[in-house]
């Protein structure tokens, strides 16, 4: 197996397993904010707004984990730094 | 397959490039302050009032409201600064319904650049509120070990607010794009609501993120005495 064929595979997996593994965390912490955020709004329905504006920042903060693994994935697939320096070097050779 | 605005080029003159995010800037730069000013020029303080103005006044004082529920005190302050932010990365991304167009918050340099203007805005604003010797001592709270924590605190909130904004909206027009292929018509309309409805979303975190980190900066250390006749 030459290096290109290594650089693909492990780029193509890696880019797999970065997003796959990388939605659970954030997934399960939005559940846990936005179920906390429910049962004190049920608690005290007139701190509404103030509830949920907080809920919002904070969703779009754990969010942001989430995003940085689609980033990652997405740099491996589409613009991957090894990708263009081995097939230099191969039409090179 | 685009990753970003950056790749659209309009015109080119040797290392000159006019490209999509520069275009697109520009455009949304010439309508909010074209319309603005074209809004502006007849205000009128009776009831009879242009349905324009009071657009605009609702867009002014719910912002005004915000920044002050986060904790600013005089808001008019703050309002041109974070009310620019909003208004630009909510119109950035509500012009995706016009076709051919692509939000140019979706190139990290537009992201990159906005997240920079905060990182210089919080010093700014903390300097002028509590002057330069009472904002410095604010990276030695609560204790001396914590100075590198809170510069590298600094520095990576601007990092995250960049990423966030550029990985939401490059996200949303790469997955319409690739939908697009697969199945037209009836699931990119839904996926595009939802990528509109996340750009606003994005757009509030944005500016409420900028107003809580010049909040942090300009509140007062000592509790100042509140007087005891509130008008």
């Amino acid at each position: 197996m030459d290096s290109t064929t290594l650089i693909a595979i492990a780029s193509i997996v890696t880019a797999g397993l970065t997003i796959a593994l990388g939605s659970i965390g954030p997934a399960l912490g939005e559940g846990r904010a936005v179920a906390t955020a429910l049962s004190s709004l049920a608690q005290q329905p007139d701190a509404a707004t103030t509830i949920t504006r907080t809920l919002c920042v904070g969703l779009a903060m754990i969010e942001s984990i989430a995003i940085y693994c689609f980033v990652v994935s997405m740099i491996l697939i589409f613009a991957n730094p090894f990708w263009g320096h081995i097939i230099a070097q191969a039409a090179g050779k | 397959m685009r990753l970003s605005p950056d790749e659209m080029i309009f015109w080119q003159l040797g290392f000159l490039k006019l490209n999509g995010t520069i275009v697109f800037t520009w455009g949304l730069m010439f309508v909010l302050a074209v319309g603005s000013m074209l809004i502006t020029r007849k205000l009128s303080t009776e009831l009879k009032r242009s349905r324009w103005q009071n657009l605009l006044e609702i867009v002014v004082t719910g912002i005004e409201k915000q920044i002050e529920d986060v904790g600013l005190r005089h808001p008019k302050k703050y309002i041109g600064f974070l009310g620019t932010l909003f208004l630009f990365v909510a119109l950035a991304s509500l012009c995706t319904v016009i076709p051919g167009y692509e939000p140019p918050t979706g190139s990290l340099s537009t992201t990159a650049a906005l997240a920079l203007c905060v990182f210089v805005a919080v010093p700014f604003f903390g300097i002028e509120e509590q002057g330069l010797g009472g904002y410095l001592k604010s990276y030695v709270e609560p204790t001396v070990i914590m100075l590198p924590f809170n510069i590298i605190s600094e520095l990576s909130r601007t990092l995250a607010l960049a990423v966030r904004l550029f990985g939401n909206m490059m996200s949303g027009t790469m997955i319409l794009a690739i939908l697009l292929t697969i199945t037209p018509f009836i699931f990119p309309i839904a996926m595009s609501a939802l990528g509109l409805l996340t750009g606003m979303v994005q757009a509030y975190i944005f500016s409420i993120l900028a107003a809580v980190y010049i909040a942090s900066a300009t509140r007062a250390r000592k509790p100042k005495l509140e007087p005891a006749v509130r008008g």
